[in-house]
Order: C-alpha cells, then structure tokens, then sequence
C-alpha cells in the first residue's frame, strides 16, 4: 500500500453493506405503504371524487358555455380586451385542432391543485411569518421540494399511492406549493412596521391584525404566489401523464414514445397558451390589486 | 392644570439578552457607555420620574437616540419596561392584562406616529374610522362619527383618496383625524411633525393648537426640534441619553438651564419669539405707558415698549389686571443671547 492510496481511493461503504441498506430502507417503506396505504388512499378521497366530477363537469358543458365562463373570468380579472380576445381565439384553436378533452381535463387537475396548494398553502405561509423557528424550518424542506427531481418523489408515491389522478395530483402540489408559501411568509413580513404598530396602539387584537391589516397588505405578493404556482403546476402536466393523470400531458408522453412531431408540438402549444391566459390574467388582477399604492385613477 | 394624567414613577427601560440581570448595576448608576461595554446591554431610559398634567400639552425632547420614541411608547406599553411604573388615572399600564390593556388603548390613548403609520389599503374615511372599527363599531357608522374630524383637519373632499394620493401634510391630517376619533383623553404623539416641511409642520402646529383650544386633550408630544417644543409646550422635559436632564416650564427652561446641554440647545433659539413678558417683569411694580399682555413675546412688546414716554410699560393679566411692569432695558437684555461657555467634549455632537 502506498502512502498516497488515501488520495487516490475514494472511501467507499462494502458493496454488500450498502446493498443491505438500500434494501432495508426499501422494504421497510414496502411494509409503511402495505401497512398504511389504504388509509392514506381513504383520506385523498374526497380530493378524488371532486377532481372527476370538476374533470366530468368541464367535459359535459357545452363548449360555448365553457369558454364564455373562461371569458368571464378573463375579463373580470384583467379587464384586458386583448386577452379576452387571445383567450377567445386560443380555445378555439384548441377544440379545432382536436385537443378538447385534454385541454377540458388539465384544467381540472390545475385548478384542484391549485385550490389545494392556497388551502394549505396560505395559512403555512402565515404560521411561518409568526414564527423564526418555523421559517427556519419550512424553508428548507422548500429548497427541497422545488429543487429535488420530480422523477424521484414520483418513487414513493406511486409506492403509496398507485398510479392514477391522487398521486399525480400530489406531484404537482409537491413541486407548485412553495412559491404561495414562501411568498405569503414574505408578503406578511414585509407588511410596514408603523402600520402593525398603528393597529397595536389602537387596541387592535391578533386577529383584527391579521385579517385586517396584514393580509390586506400582504395581498399583491399573496396572489404573485399564487401566479408563480398556477405556473408550476402548468409545467407538471407531463410529468403528471407519466403516473396516470389524464391531460395534454399524455399526447406528449405518447409523441415522445413515437417521435409524432406535429401532435406533440401542437399538445405543448396548448399547454403553452393555457400558461400565458393565467399568467396574464392573474397578473394584471394582481397590479389592480395594489393600485391604491401608487396614486392614480381614484377618487 | 393641576390634577396629573400621567404619572412615570422610576421606569428604566435595558434593551439585550436580559435586562433584569444588568438593571441591579444600573440602579446603582452604571452608565450607557459602561453598561455596554462589561455587559453588553443597552441602556434605553434610566429613572425615569415624569408626571404629565390633565388637558396641557406636555412635551418630551431630546436628540437622535435620548429615548424619546423609547419612553412615549411604554405610556401605551408597545415597549415593555425593564422596571418602573406608569400611572394613568391611577391605574399602572404596566401592570394590566392583555384584554385591559387592550381596551385602554382602545379608549383611553391613541396615537399619532411620525412616518404616519396609515394603511395604505384603506382609504382617508376608512383610516380615520380605524380606532372606531376596531372597537367594534361597523364600518359605516364609524365612518359617519369620523367625519367630522376628517372635516375638523381639514380634508373635507378627500374622504375615498388613498394616503399614496395625498401630501405628507395631509397624510399625517389622516394620522391626526384617526387618533382624534375615538375621543381618547390622551393623545400621544411620537415626532408627529418631524417628517414634514417647515412651512407645513408651522401650519399643523397651529392645526393642533386650535384643536387642543376647544377639546383640552393630555398630549405628550415628542419632539427634536426645540422651536417646536417651545411654540406648543406647557411643559417640557429634555432627554438625554436616556435620563431627563431639565424639566418644568418652558420659560424657566430658557432663563435657568440646567447645564451646558442644555444651554448649547437654547443658545440658537429666536428669544424674541418665545420669552414673554411675565418672565422678565418686575413683580408688582407699575409705571406711566400701555399695558401690555403678560404672555406678550418680547419680539412683539419691543415697539410698544420702545414708544412709550416712559421707555417702560405695565404688564397685565388675562383679566387685564396689573400684574407688574417691565422697561426697554430690560426687554434688550432678555433678547441678547446669554454667554456661553462651549463644551468642545460634548459627547452628543
């Protein structure tokens, strides 16, 4: 043995020790998901049957219908004429070009996922803005969530879980939750400090705090989180198809397989304007939000 | 004048890890400089012993870093003492539960900050009402009993502008109309004009002058600005470094300063416009020439004085009764700037 072996040979568990351990950490969470999997599917229940009956209520409206809901919202929230329009336009090419039922099925399981991420969400944030430690806490297990590969915690909740519209669903929120939480703590931290004393000095309580003042305040970075996660989980709609979830992502998965450019180009582009009518819409109803903070157009 | 609001009886206030280790040491007069040094403790208010008349204006002043914001706010409690007590009504803030002091502020105090401390979401009615909302009033009842201070400062017509719209004067006109609106005896203002421009800060002066004519509020009113202090005071204390170095009348102030602090604060002041009369006159005596109000400035009594045959003039009272008389000489002499002598060491500069 040399004297140099130490810099040369990397240090290395036995083969048969790791090969142990591994082994170990996966049987054990073998038995965790036989044991506790039925359950955990039980408590995603509800989660599931108001997913189908979103996904089967936007397949059985008429399409006009859908798209004058889709319109309304558009404009209530950008009270933008050119995104109606592009909104307009964009759903017609898409049922045009075939992609109806897909696109009908991303929108449920986006606004489910949605739906849950500022449910849980939003008050995480708030309980992180209250308390250092907290946000000591939670932030790294956010570092995690949005940096570790989806591919590897699909692992263990298709483990858990099976394939199908749960564990997909639990994907997306894995990976879109952390823009709300992270920003609801910051938009709340960031709340003026004479404004909060303001509300002590005249006897304000926690609550009349909290909803009153801090939220309020809070509100323009609250609804840029909630931007940031309708984005995110638009682009897990792929990742989604691979565990079973219905959607725009499956044509892709399939033109992927089968080199079909023009169906997965076209798949994509819808994915595509989908993100751009939220963003935008949900962006410009966010700058309404905080117009009382510059001075114009009012009174 | 004579029944006391307020009573703060030996408040010390130590900022660090823990304060009641170091405040022993404190007590037995360590100072700022020391304390931070063998124990790393900052030292906010030591002993602080001030009693603030019902219905006068009582001001606290002191540079950058005395204590001033520091103190007012142990009179509501949003800073918690390190030791002491403060008395209003007879009763100890300091010593009150969550839900009592809670309702003290809510009608007993309100407040009026220096970078305003508005609301940016609401609009002016909706700020004014605040104090009345979070009572418990609805909104638009509370909007409907704040109008009139809304009005009473001077932003009739501003009722739904955002604060974002409006001038750093009329900003802290919302301040003021909010804390007027829940009818609280005491108002406590921290630094309420400093933001402001000179020619708008005179202007809110007045504002609150005129106000305090007919509501007779206790105000505590923190300032840096010794102009301020002496255009709105009926008393003053000065702060430093955490410890009241004079207090009393503004006028025995000027006339007696307590040290060389405070005589490097008065030197720059305008005597003609803050001494008057009553401080410089001969008690009782009276002379040939016009009578002239005993609160007159000497700015003001200089002319007449000056005019009058006898070079001198009788002082009167409010009821216009003689009280004494005072001669040009001495109106001359209270004008000149008393020598000073100039503390190059002065550890404030």
């Amino acid at each position: 043995m040399a004297w140099y072996d130490f810099f040369t040979t990397v240090p290395e568990m036995e083969r048969e020790g790791l090969r142990d351990l591994k082994k170990g950490i996966d049987s054990s969470f073998r038995d965790f998901s036989r044991e506790f999997g039925e359950s955990i599917e039980g408590f995603f229940d509800p989660v599931l049957y108001f997913l189908v009956w979103l996904e089967k209520l936007f397949l059985a409206a008429p399409w006009p219908v859908v798209i004058l809901v889709v319109v309304a919202l558009a404009w209530l929230g950008s009270r933008s004429i050119w995104i109606v329009v592009g909104t307009i336009l964009s759903f017609i090419a898409i049922a045009y070009l075939g992609m109806w039922e897909d696109t009908m099925s991303t929108l449920a399981i986006i606004s489910v996922a949605t739906t849950l991420c500022i449910a849980v969400g939003i008050p995480l944030g708030i309980l992180m803005a209250r308390s250092d430690r907290l946000q000591a806490m939670i932030t790294p297990v956010l570092d995690i969530m949005q940096t570790i590969p989806a591919f590897v915690y699909l692992i263990p909740v298709v483990m858990l879980l099976g394939i199908g519209k749960v564990p997909g669903l639990i994907s997306v929120c894995i990976y879109a939750i952390p823009p709300i939480v992270r920003l609801t703590n910051l938009g709340i931290r960031l709340v003026e400090k004479e404004a909060l004393e303001a509300a002590d000095a005249f006897g304000a309580s926690y609550s009349q705090k909290l909803f009153k003042v801090q939220i309020p305040l809070a509100l323009p970075n609250i609804f840029a989180g909630v931007n940031q996660t309708i984005m995110m989980a638009l682009s897990m709609v792929v990742i989604a198809a691979l565990i079973g979830v219905a959607g725009l992502g499956v044509p892709v998965l399939r033109s992927v397989q089968n080199q079909y450019l023009a169906l997965g180009l076209m798949n994509g582009l819808a994915i595509v304007a989908l993100a751009i009518i939220f963003d935008r819409v949900t962006q410009s109803y966010g700058a309404r939000l905080q117009k009382h903070r510059h001075g114009e157009n009012h009174g | 004048m004579a029944d006391l609001k307020i009573q703060i009886k030996n408040l010390y206030k130590i900022f660090g890890p823990n304060p009641k280790s170091v405040l022993k040491h404190v007590q037995d007069g360590m100072s700022k400089a020391e304390l931070l040094e063998k124990h790393g403790h900052v030292l906010g208010l030591k002993d602080i012993n001030i009693d603030i008349p019902a219905k006068g204006i009582s001001v606290i002043m002191g540079l950058s870093g005395s204590g001033k914001s520091t103190l007012i706010r142990h009179i509501n409690r949003l800073i918690e003492p390190t030791a002491g007590q403060m008395i209003v009504d007879g009763e100890d803030v300091l010593s009150m539960g969550k839900g009592k002091l809670r309702e003290f502020r809510r009608n007993k105090a309100s407040m009026v900050f220096q970078k305003f401390g508005l609301h940016v979401h609401r609009t002016v009615a909706e700020n004014a009402a605040y104090g009345l909302v979070v009572k418990g009033v609805k909104l638009e009842e509370a909007k409907k009993q704040s109008q009139k201070w809304v009005e009473r400062v001077g932003l009739a017509g501003f009722e739904n502008h955002y604060p974002a719209q409006l001038s750093g004067g009329m900003q802290q006109r919302v301040g003021l109309a909010r804390a007027l609106a829940t009818d609280a005896e005491i108002l406590l203002m921290d630094e309420a004009f400093s933001a402001l421009d000179p020619l708008i800060r005179t202007d809110m002066q007045d504002v609150l002058l005129g106000l305090q004519e007919e509501l007779h509020k206790t105000i505590v009113f923190i300032t840096h600005d010794l102009d301020e202090a002496l255009r709105i005071g009926d008393s003053i204390a000065i702060l430093r470094d955490g410890a009241v170095i004079q207090q009393g009348d503004p006028q025995d102030i000027i006339m007696n300063p307590a040290d060389d602090y405070i005589v490097d604060f008065i030197q720059d002041i305008n005597r003609g416009r803050v001494v008057r009369l009553r401080t410089l006159m001969n008690q009782g005596v009276s002379v040939e020439g016009p009578a002239l109000d005993h609160d007159m400035n000497l700015e003001d009594a200089l002319q007449a004085v000056a005019n009058s045959p006898s070079r001198a003039a009788n002082v009167v009272d409010g009821s216009g009764a003689s009280v004494g008389s005072i001669t040009l000489d001495q109106v001359i002499a209270g004008l000149s700037r008393p020598e000073v002598v100039t503390n190059p060491e002065a550890r404030y500069r």
